[in-house]
């Protein structure tokens, strides 16, 4: 199972930054992908390279502030969860965190790279804007 | 005007491929003639076995602790120091054709920009500040898949052969381990491309239709970087005459008795046991499900047939570049450098491919500088350990510039006094591995004929543990003298020099963001 974690603290209160990153049509507009469509609870996103993954989303729970989806009807995936976490470290601060758990494993690797560029966005986006 | 500069790299060769070093079987005479007209280095290691880091080294003229490249996957920083753009800042054309690797290949998302470059048929992301001080980039890698100029290229001219390359990866994008050939080696394939479609003579053609861009007074320097003889070995069948694998003896390094064999695996650290028996793989660089305890005599003996082949086709691409540089004129002006990324098993030991294996047949690698002609420069060979990390500083000193601050070794000397003088008293390699929990970290040091490797606590390691092996009287790395209480002083030595001179890793550790 290839299993990886990306995090990033930033300057910004847990509940502006999940209004955000809890809205999982707006992913386009941090994780490096090219467009993001959601239909009640399916997603498409689409990469830079032409690849589409189609995603069921498992968990919206805005209390905890965490997102879950998982890649589906896809030949190539035998297993998929990714989980983004906002998780309050004081009024003024927060900690991202996304996590995915995948098979084939080496696919793991470019999903976390993709998330660390993503993440970084984040903080550069929400930075200050408490 | 002033020195040319042609840098030649193969991927994954080694020492004793070509005839100038030994080599007995693959016919590498414009190579062999380079170094006989040239200085030729018998100690030269990589600063890291694997491609990315290693590349990182030759472009940064630094070592893997502080590029931070530390294994296949972590992408070079975009603003990481490139004496390609020092050589273009003072005039030079500056060009990469073949295989780069500063970023990872594998990257579903385009975030990077040489498969950037292929997928968009560009030649540069911005001709007024371009990736990595190049102006012209043309890139290839093992095959016909991926984004890069030479998939492109073979996938739109000529979609017919693309299938006969061998599939690197399997349906669950692990490193295929799928045999083939005669003898069912792993990443074997006879492929019936046609020769001028392979992509070691697509290199070195874009090469020669860069050199013919070029104004002939322009200085240059042009980076020409074959993807072979790293595996697969597929390379087109119509060679494949050249070299019968039934002819070939076992190489030197080939133990053939098993109980032997593995005595002296088992003498080593434990995590080479591990890949042997296939119960521990700590990197994608081999095919993860594929044994090495399976290997057979004759799987070794297809594998290095193949790899002649592939490296003859090298030698002779070499010469078609050559002689079109004399045609221009340019000849008297070029220096040429010559070398590999980081070597190849070819069955040493019973094993094939490259990882955390810190002995001659992953480190000691071919490297040749023939100075250009005009500079009168002498012929010599240098027995004295040489770094990758000393190319940097070499085509500054070829192209009269300062060394630059950011290298971290000298130049590339000419004899063994000027090696003494400029201080190549050691070499230096590094290993980090983390592959999901699978740590393997060694550092090594090669100096006095000793190649001496730490290793620091891992999954299969302990702090403390090691590896000690006289060059001089076991050459083929057989006899761990790690605990041997008779050479404890200079062990000591060697690493109290080896951590002396290895510089601070930078950390936190840059993130992987791919298998490769």
């Amino acid at each position: 199972m290839g299993t990886v974690r990306r995090h990033v603290f930033v300057d910004c209160d847990a509940d502006t930054v999940w209004k955000f990153v809890g809205s999982p049509e707006r992913l386009n507009e941090w994780f490096p992908i090219t467009s993001c469509r959601v239909e009640g609870k399916k997603r498409w996103i689409t990469l830079a390279s032409g690849i589409t993954f189609e995603e069921d989303i498992i968990t919206l729970d805005h209390d905890l502030r965490r997102f879950q989806y998982k890649i589906v009807n896809n030949p190539l995936i035998t297993f998929h969860l990714s989980t983004v976490d906002v998780i309050p470290d004081g009024p003024n601060r927060c900690i991202v965190m996304y996590s995915t758990d995948m098979e084939p494993e080496v696919l793991a690797l470019p999903i976390g790279g993709a998330a660390g560029v993503g993440l970084k966005k984040v903080k550069e986006m929400f930075d200050q804007k408490r | 005007m002033g020195r040319k500069i042609l840098f030649i790299t193969t991927d994954q060769q080694r020492y004793d491929a070509l005839g100038c070093n030994g080599g007995k079987i693959a016919r590498t005479p414009n190579i062999d003639a380079l170094s006989r007209n040239g200085i030729t280095f018998d100690r030269a290691h990589p600063q890291n076995v694997v491609c990315m880091p290693s590349r990182s080294t030759m472009i940064t003229g630094q070592h893997v602790s502080t590029h931070g490249v530390w294994m296949n996957g972590v992408p070079l920083p975009h603003d990481a120091p490139s004496i390609a753009a020092d050589l273009r800042a003072v005039g030079y054309a500056t060009a990469l054709i073949g295989k780069a690797h500063f970023e990872p290949l594998l990257d579903p998302f385009l975030r990077f920009t040489e498969n950037q470059l292929g997928n968009e048929h560009k030649t540069t992301d911005n001709p007024a500040d371009p990736h990595r001080g190049f102006d012209h980039m043309e890139l290839a890698t093992h095959g016909a898949a991926g984004q890069l100029h030479y998939s492109q290229w073979v996938r739109e001219k000529h979609p017919e052969v693309v299938g006969g390359y061998y599939n690197v990866l399997d349906n669950e994008l692990q490193v295929n381990a799928q045999g083939g050939g005669e003898t069912n080696a792993p990443q074997v394939k006879v492929n019936p491309i046609p020769r001028e479609w392979y992509h070691t003579h697509w290199v070195a053609q874009r090469t020669i239709d860069w050199l013919k861009s070029l104004p002939a007074d322009r200085d240059w320097f042009c980076w020409m970087s074959f993807p072979d003889p790293h595996h697969p070995w597929d390379p087109p069948a119509s060679e494949l005459h050249r070299v019968r694998w039934q002819d070939l003896d076992l190489p030197h390094g080939y133990i053939e008795n098993k109980s032997k064999r593995e005595s002296v695996i088992d003498d080593k650290l434990r995590h080479w046991r591990g890949w042997y028996d296939g119960t521990f793989v700590s990197n994608y660089e081999a095919p993860a499900r594929w044994v090495p305890a399976t290997l057979t005599a004759n799987q070794v003996r297809e594998v290095n047939a193949v790899t002649h082949v592939e490296n003859e086709l090298i030698d002779e691409a070499i010469g078609d570049v050559l002689s079109a540089i004399d045609s221009r004129g340019w000849g008297a002006d070029l220096d040429v450098l010559y070398t590999t990324d980081h070597g190849e098993f070819q069955g040493d030991f019973g094993l094939l491919f490259k990882g955390p294996y810190h002995v001659d047949s992953l480190m000691r690698l071919p490297l040749i500088w023939r100075p250009a002609p005009s500079t009168n420069t002498q012929p010599a060979r240098v027995a004295a350990p040489i770094g990758l990390v000393s190319l940097a500083a070499t085509f500054a000193h070829i192209a009269g510039l300062d060394q630059p601050d950011y290298v971290e070794a000298p130049r590339l000397p000419v004899d063994n006094t000027d090696a003494k003088k400029l201080g190549h008293e050691r070499v230096l390699t590094e290993w980090d591995s983390v592959l999901f929990g699978k740590i393997v970290h060694l550092r090594t040091i090669c100096r006095d004929n000793w190649v001496c490797t730490a290793a620091m606590a891992g999954t299969m390691n302990n702090q403390g543990e090691g590896e000690l092996y006289d060059l001089s009287s076991d050459p083929l790395q057989h006899v761990n003298r790690w605990d041997d209480l008779s050479v404890r002083t200079l062990r000591d030595d060697l690493l109290t020099d080896l951590w002396d001179n290895l510089p601070a890793q930078n950390l936190p550790l840059r993130t992987m963001d791919a298998p490769v």
